[in-house]
């Protein structure tokens, strides 16, 4: 079995392209009509699907650059998978415009006037249009120029491996680490925390990144699989990288549990209202719902299920487990965004009591935000090798076993 | 007269296995296997360093520590959330900011704590019990080539307590698959 001899290109394309228009269209048409009927209910519709599909972008980001650093060679052959995952960074680019157009609807902060309150008045300086604005632009342009030149390099490397080139990818891996845990940590804070201005959580970024490395993860294992059987892929990934991907994904099902629970428990056992209110939005009504889905289905089953070997090396407790983990990470970030906006529709009188918010506007707004991220991860993944061909560990990733 | 005192207190000797050296880590694994396929049951590789894939070689069955380690992890927190439950709702109950006398999330860190203490003492515990350790003297020691086995030395033993084990045979066995310095270990 060489490696010279297998092209690792995608073979049989399939419709998945087209299937990624379709959602699109379809996610379109829903987009626009909610818009129209229901604006405030659409931006945070799309708030949700936005964080969700540039997580998982983020997440393949941090598992490339974590590659590059450590030096890993177990997981070269499954690193272009999140090298193009990552390539729908600059694509989500175009949406911040969505976001501009619902800084009303979405922040409450842009319309209170600090006069009347005082917390507002202190954090005006940070949360104010214009900075909020240039922040997102700033992370975009951030992630997006890493993105390209991390993806650029390590195709560059496919026809002409240097070792010039292989030292690069470290250095920019190591700026673009810093980077990123600082814009992760802020572009949570902006979009999601800043929904409820009074509220405040130091830990909330690395909650964030969690969750999106999770994702990314299991974005990067249901790809490998779907692209074994389209490609020569299944000679380069082996039920061991799979393990490791499961080794990964459960880890940080624990990291994103502990870090959850130690922003709940500090904030629990301080008792203090302004920060107890934000779980209280979370445990009224039928809001008990997704936070104990998230309790149960986002840490203790997967918890119980994948610490056993025999998940990790198992396609069908993988996939399955991919799949809930990354709808479990819808209802987290919609637990995140949701709660104050139908808190604030049931003061105004339009909801009758508090509760969970959920009509065909959410699911449009995912399909299209989905379709447009899927739709450039795919092509870039039908336009090249499927593996870094050129990787000088590439065949000792390939040999490799778990012992 | 004197030498039948000497007879007399000298102790049993006794054989404690055959020992074959070989030249390298590669040869050692092809070894192992070879012995394991003759269906040898009580023997053992020795070598300076850990080698990948010497536990297929040798026909080892997974190591039961992993199991041993949860279920250790789950005894110990469980018992240190009961305690805690017990202490504060059952018999001492305090009102402590506010809170409920079961306030359970706040068992967590303590739970999480012993759990991890769970793991990792009944991995450590497990591991040294299945392999029978500390055991400050091995019959091997008496074979003076041993001594090798840490720094440079690559050896097979095969233990007289094994069903198939012959003085004669097993010694042309393990020359058969290119041991060296084949050697019947006797001692005290």
């Amino acid at each position: 079995m060489s490696a010279e001899s297998l092209t690792y290109r995608l073979q049989k394309k399939g419709n998945f392209a087209n299937l990624a228009l379709l959602a699109i269209a379809l996610g379109l048409v829903g987009s626009v009509a909610a818009y129209f009927t229901n604006p405030e209910q659409f931006f945070h519709a799309f708030l949700v699907a936005f964080s969700f599909w540039t997580s998982i972008g983020l997440g393949a980001m941090f598992f490339t650059m974590l590659h590059h650093l450590t030096g890993a060679s177990w997981s070269v052959t499954v690193r272009r998978i999140a090298e193009q995952i990552m390539m729908g960074l600059p694509i989500m680019f175009i949406f911040t415009i969505v976001l501009f157009l619902g800084l009303h609807s979405l922040y409450h902060w842009t319309h209170v006037d600090p006069a009347t309150d005082a917390f507002l008045a202190v954090k005006q300086p940070y949360l104010n249009e214009p900075f909020f604005i240039g922040r997102t632009i700033f992370y975009f342009v951030v992630w997006s120029a890493l993105a390209i030149v991390l993806n650029r390099m390590s195709r560059s490397m496919d026809t002409n491996p240097t070792a010039r080139t292989f030292q690069r990818l470290k250095v920019v891996s190591a700026i673009g680490m810093l980077l990123f845990a600082f814009t992760i940590t802020y572009a949570a804070w902006d979009w999601l925390m800043s929904l409820d201005f009074h509220w405040y959580s130091t830990i909330f970024g690395v909650y964030f990144f969690g969750g999106a490395f999770l994702n990314a993860l299991a974005m990067i294992t249901l790809l490998a699989m779907y692209l074994r059987k389209r490609s020569d892929l299944d000679k380069a990934i082996s039920v061991e990288h799979f393990h490791d991907l499961g080794k990964l994904i459960f880890g940080f099902i624990v990291f994103w549990s502990y870090i959850g629970f130690s922003q709940f428990f500090l904030q629990w056992y301080g008792n203090i209202p302004e920060e107890t209110v934000w779980y209280l939005n979370r445990w009224d009504g039928s809001w008990k719902i997704p936070s104990l889905i998230l309790l149960f289905g986002h840490f203790m089953a997967p918890f119980v299920i994948m610490i056993f070997r025999a998940s990790k090396r198992s396609f069908l407790v993988m996939k399955v487990m991919a799949f809930w983990l990354l709808f479990v990470h819808w209802v987290d970030m919609y637990w995140l965004a949701y709660p104050y906006f139908t808190k604030t529709l049931y003061k105004e009188g339009v909801l009758a009591k508090n509760g969970v918010l959920f009509s065909w506007i959410e699911p449009s707004l995912m399909i299209l935000v989905g379709g447009v991220f899927l739709f450039v991860v795919w092509r870039q993944l039908s336009n090249n090798p499927l593996v870094p061909v050129g990787d000088p560990k590439l065949e000792a990733s390939i040999r490799f076993v778990n012992h | 007269m004197s030498t039948e005192t000497v007879t007399a207190a000298a102790p049993a000797i006794q054989t404690y296995g055959i020992l074959a050296a070989f030249k390298n880590a590669g040869d050692l694994l092809h070894a192992a296997e070879k012995v394991r396929d003759a269906g040898y049951a009580k023997f053992d590789a020795h070598s300076p360093f850990p080698i990948h894939g010497m536990d297929q070689a040798m026909g080892l069955r997974r190591s039961i520590v992993g199991y041993c380690a949860g279920i250790s992890a789950f005894l110990l927190g469980s018992f240190g959330f009961w305690l805690q439950w017990w202490t504060s709702s059952v018999d001492y109950p305090l009102i402590i900011a506010g809170k409920p006398f079961n306030s359970y999330p706040a068992y967590v860190v303590v739970t999480f704590g012993l759990t991890v203490l769970g793991a990792a003492l009944g991995a450590l515990l497990s591991m040294l019990i299945l392999n029978r350790l500390p055991q400050p003297f091995h019959g091997l020691f008496y074979s003076k080539q041993f001594e090798k086995f840490s720094d440079d030395g690559f050896f097979i033993s095969i233990e007289a307590g094994d069903a198939k084990f012959s003085e004669t045979e097993t010694v042309r066995f393990l020359e058969s698959i290119g041991g060296t310095n084949v050697e019947v270990v006797r001692g005290e």
